[in-house]
């Protein structure tokens, strides 16, 4: 017997004689003999208790350092209510509404999860979400080469690396090219990216804030598409946007990006939740799923997965997305956000964030070693330039308890100099004190 | 039984195509609409699009399905009906009045390809 | 009471549910035209008002642990308790760029997950990156594009799909790159070998199956399948959808698949949460390893490591390392379970969907005659003289407190309703279920407008789905206007 395992001797007889077979190897016996058999090689079974021992001892393997990084992972600070209300069983354990009636609890967070996503930014319509944000802005490529009917896209050399290589492998098999726009000072170069425009491209990706840091302005870059009928994808960071210029507001066809930022654990990556949000016109063009408001029989107010035609479970081959279902709970978790911190506290976390990353960016750059070097202004992540071997600095402040910066070298060797810092506010002015301390002393 | 007209061109894939001095109205049959269930979307195609017999150029959903419109004939859209746009119902409630397209008739031999309503209706049995 | 507020409707201007720190920093201010014209039109709600609209919010809904979930392809297994303790525990949650060696617990967890799935399905190694089963499945279709395209062998443009098959095959194949094809399926929806053989050329990249299949149907002649495609230069992907019943038993790697994918939340015990965060590592043969996208952990001299493949990879897939947060919970669930009760899991999965079959096969219609494996498919009731549909037995259901079956699906039948009870249900529940289906059958002859109408004993009775789709409200700022 075994606790997830609820049939006795005598269950597993009469279930037998029912279905009139003798024994439980009966129930296979038209596999070929030579599958069978196979001797397992897996730990044995753990009682609850050994469990707890065994992750015990994991969990004394890893080191908790204090993040100084973000780079599309932010430490942003989690209301204690979120964990309760995620955890309740009925969000939890139910899988995809299928069956309206009985689902109307996920169907309504998600129509929430939808109007703040729309709220954020600003645009018509929100799908129930997405993997994450680098995959979702993929799904925007696919959506925008579908929609134009062209197989090329342009992306900015200023969005976070990452995405740009998950664009390419997504781009790669599906047979679509993918031109970069050169950067300059940090921001995109709106020259190169006049230059190589034209009606070969279905668009332009572009992120905000971008990879440094830096809050570019974008306020040129609908008229120019106009010209070629292309579209406009924006991957921006979700909680800056209770701050920021909106998609909407630069005029932007897709807007994708991560939710990580509304508070979602850091977790090692995973998971959080990407979004895709879109023009009326475009509606009907988006992967994944819509909710919508209908009422039922009675005339109640009520809520339902809705143009569900363009889902592969319908269409198929002919699909926009072979997307399933959604990260249906982390949207919860990006609703429940939103609700406790509520129209101030976002903004409040955020501009903390900003504070404290202004605050490390000016005390480390009064470093002889720590220089500026882009003059345009920035959100949350600050790129500084060094003289000293970002390896060894990262060893030194692991050695510290601190994670430091990102080496963008990791990306482009010709910024091996260049340092990606970040600071939420969680951090407080004496953990950034010890920061630029240790660095000091370098 | 659903409705099949007299004196209109059909495919097996139930279209029906009108002839009007050259040009030809376009749209599905009682039986596909039937099929389909409540329509809820008639993705249009835009005018002056061109067509080729046999290949799709609309799309028709309803709440669980998704069918693609063939075009019956090759030639050029010179008109679409915008009405489906708003009230894509208009396809369950009269699908023979209700054209999708008009299109300007390239090669008049491609009609010798289609059923009559005679051939058709032995399809939908 | 029916609670129908949505979170924007409780809120009011100046209420406040969070407190955060006072900030020690001086404000930045941002140049005016980088920032946005208005505030955004969020709630403003006390913390108690969160809680309990959530709550209520909750009670609309129905999960596992309210009752028996018999959704067919979907695995809706006991999720347990513990593997949610031990996700949340604090020393896990690190930012993804700590270096590997300050989290060499989480490494090793992705470690002894990896040999753990690749001993239960037979292949060689796995990558835990892919977040969700379709995100398996697209991986798994580059993995065999780039196969083909290091070999040179760029004809190769075609994937097999049964016609049986989840919508997410073809439409997999389709954003990987490839065009899909369907072979026809046997009358109880394995491969038509002949069909097979035709279908088979230089132009086929591979054929994606699930065994046992959509009907819950063992594919008997998959060693012939195998040898068929290995011939004809092509590769062969399992969909793990159905991984249950031969869990512990029968491994895909003897069989002769190439690539796989798991799906955590439904095999491994890890919770859908409403349709995700879930989890789809992909598996491949020795010779494909190469192709995996990271992370691969491996142990060098025991210290873990994220091997770089960088030059020979797919490419990278996701922006980090997968769902951490999932796999912790799975890898939980696989040492609870252990080497003594592995083959268990499969062994009763597929004895309560044998006996709910016999059990309602005299109300049911049973196409597919014989042992089923973990699920099988009844086309609607048999009596259909009342035109009671498959539909309206699924909405009795719901207030038999039973969350249905999955309806409609697969295609290959008219009045498909598709039940997959999983291992974790005890006789006394399927008892329960099998005397309300019959209840259900009954109603059916002698009162059929009762079942026709139903249900009545949930929070809202059936919706109106055309208007929502023709005049769609996808936010609350359409209901104000």
């Amino acid at each position: 017997m075994f606790k997830y395992l609820p049939h006795t001797q005598k269950d597993i007889q009469e279930m037998l004689e029912v279905i009139g077979i003798n024994s439980l190897d009966d129930l296979f016996s038209e596999i070929p003999s030579d599958l069978l058999g196979h001797e397992l090689d897996i730990p044995k079974a753990h009682s609850e208790l050994e469990i707890y021992k065994r992750f015990a001892d994991l969990a004394a393997k890893n080191k908790y350092l204090i993040p100084f990084v973000g780079a599309g992972a932010y430490d942003h600070y989690t209301p204690s209510v979120i964990k309760h209300i995620i955890s309740r069983q009925e969000f939890l354990t139910a899988y995809t509404p299928y069956q309206p009636e009985i689902s109307q609890g996920t169907l309504q967070y998600i129509f929430e999860y939808q109007s703040i996503i729309s709220e954020l930014t600003g645009m018509h319509v929100s799908n129930a979400s997405m993997y994450d944000g680098a995959t979702a802005t993929a799904e925007a490529m696919f959506m925008a080469t579908n929609v134009r009917k062209r197989n090329k896209i342009l992306i900015s050399k200023t969005v976070n690396p990452n995405i740009i290589n998950v664009v390419k492998t997504y781009a790669l098999y599906h047979g679509l090219e993918v031109e970069l726009v050169e950067e300059k000072d940090g921001i995109t170069n709106i020259e190169d990216f006049k230059n190589k425009n034209s009606n070969e491209y279905a668009g332009i990706i572009v992120q905000n804030p971008n990879f440094y840091g830096i809050v570019e302005d974008y306020s040129d870059y609908r008229n120019i598409l106009d010209e070629t009928k292309g579209l406009f994808i924006m991957n921006h960071d979700l909680g800056g946007l209770t701050i920021l210029k909106t998609p909407e507001e630069y005029g932007v066809d897709i807007a994708v990006g991560d939710g990580q930022t509304l508070g979602i654990p850091l977790s090692f990556g995973g998971p959080y939740i990407g979004y895709l949000a879109s023009t009326k016109k475009l509606m009907r063009k988006m992967p994944g799923r819509i909710c919508g408001v209908t009422k039922d029989s009675e005339g109640k107010r009520a809520y339902v997965l809705t143009l569900q035609a363009r889902e592969q479970h319908i269409r198929r081959e002919k699909a926009v997305s072979n997307i399933c279902s959604n990260q249906s709970l982390m949207a919860l978790f990006v609703t429940v956000y939103t609700a406790v911190m509520g129209k101030e506290g976002i903004k409040e976390a955020q501009a903390n964030s900003v504070n404290a990353t202004h605050y490390l960016y000016e005390k480390i750059t009064k470093l002889p070693k720590f220089n500026k070097v882009f003059k345009h202004d920035f959100f949350k992540d600050c790129t500084i330039e060094t003289s000293l071997d970002p390896k060894m600095i990262n060893q030194k402040l692991l050695e510290q308890g601190i994670l430091g910066p990102l080496s963008i070298g990791k990306y482009d060797e010709s910024k091996k100099n260049l340092l990606l810092f970040s600071a939420t506010e969680k951090r407080t002015k004496t953990e950034i004190d010890k920061l630029v301390n240790v660095l000091e002393a370098l | 039984m659903s409705k099949i007209v007299e004196g209109l061109y059909y495919t097996n894939t139930h279209e029906w195509v009108k002839v009007e001095e050259g040009f030809a109205f376009i749209g599905i049959t009682d039986y596909a609409q039937e099929s389909l269930g409540e329509i809820v979307f008639v993705e249009l195609p835009e005018e002056e699009d061109q067509v080729e017999a046999g290949e799709e150029f609309s799309a028709i959903e309803s709440v669980k399905a998704a069918s693609d419109v063939l075009s019956p004939i090759t030639g050029i859209i010179v008109l679409i009906n915008d009405d489906l746009e708003d009230a894509p119902e208009l396809l369950n409630e009269d699908s023979y009045e209700n054209w999708i397209v008009k299109v300007e008739i390239e090669d008049k031999t491609e009609l010798n390809k289609l059923l009559n309503a005679e051939e058709y209706k032995e399809i939908c049995e | 009471m029916y609670y129908d507020k949505l979170i924007f409707e409780i809120s009011k201007e100046g209420r406040k549910g969070f407190s955060l720190p006072k900030s020690e920093f001086t404000s930045h201010k941002l140049e005016n035209e980088l920032l946005r014209k208005s505030d955004a039109l969020l709630p403003e709600v006390s913390e108690l008002d969160v809680v309990r609209h959530y709550t209520n919010v909750s009670f609309k809904n129905f999960g596992v642990e309210k009752g028996f979930y018999p959704l067919g392809s979907c695995t809706m297994k006991y999720n347990p308790k513990v593997n949610e303790d031990i996700a949340s525990m604090s020393e896990f949650n690190m930012h993804p760029y700590q270096p590997l060696e300050s989290v060499q617990g989480t490494l090793e967890i992705y470690y002894e997950t990896q040999k753990i799935l690749s001993e239960l399905s037979g292949l060689h190694t796995y990558s835990l990156n892919p977040y969700a089963g379709a995100h398996g499945e697209l991986v798994g279709l580059m993995i065999m594009k780039k196969y083909h395209m290091d070999r040179n062998d760029l004809l190769r443009t075609k994937v097999i799909v049964p016609d049986s098959a989840h919508g997410t095959n073809p439409a997999s194949a389709v954003v990987a790159g490839f065009e899909s094809i369907e072979v026809v399926s046997n009358s109880d929806g394995t491969v038509n070998i002949d069909s097979l053989k035709e279908l088979l050329s230089d132009e086929i990249a591979g054929i994606m199956l699930t065994n046992p299949n959509t009907i819950g149907m063992f594919e008997k002649d998959i060693l012939e399948i195998a040898k068929l495609v290995h011939d004809a230069g092509g590769l062969l992907y399992y969909d793990g959808a159905n991984l249950n019943p031969i869990l512990g038993l029968a491994r895909p790697g003897d069989m002769g698949f190439d690539i796989m994918h798991i799906n955590l939340h439904k095999t491994f015990s890890t919770p859908h949460g409403g349709g995700g965060p879930g989890s789809g590592p992909v598996g491949v043969v020795e010779h494909l390893v190469k192709y995996l996208p990271s992370p691969v952990v491996k142990k060098v001299d025991d210290k873990f490591i994220i091997e770089d493949t960088n030059d020979s990879t797919i490419g990278q897939v996701s922006h980090f390392y997968g769902n951490m947060g999932v796999v912790i919970k799975a890898y939980t669930y696989l040492l609870t379970v252990g080497k003594e009760n592995m083959g268990n899991i499969g062994r009763f999965s597929v004895l309560n969907a044998n006996y709910i079959k016999e059990s309602l096969k005299d109300d049911y219609l049973l196409p597919i005659k014989g042992i089923c494996k973990h699920e099988f498919v009844f086309d609607g009731l048999i009596d259909k003289s009342e035109h009671v549909t498959t539909l309206d037995v699924a909405k009795r259901l719901l207030d038999y407190d039973v969350h249905p079956p999955t309806v409609y699906f697969p295609l290959v039948f008219k009045e498909s309703l598709m039940i997959e009870p999983t291992e974790t249900e005890s006789k006394d529940t399927i008892d329960e279920f099998i005397k309300v289906m019959k209840i259900i059958a009954e109603e059916a002859r002698n009162t059929p407008d009762l079942v026709k109408g139903a249900p009545y004993n949930t929070v809202v009775k059936r919706l109106d789905e055309a208007t929502a789709a023709r005049k769609p409200l996808v936010k609350y700022r359409d209901l104000l206007e």
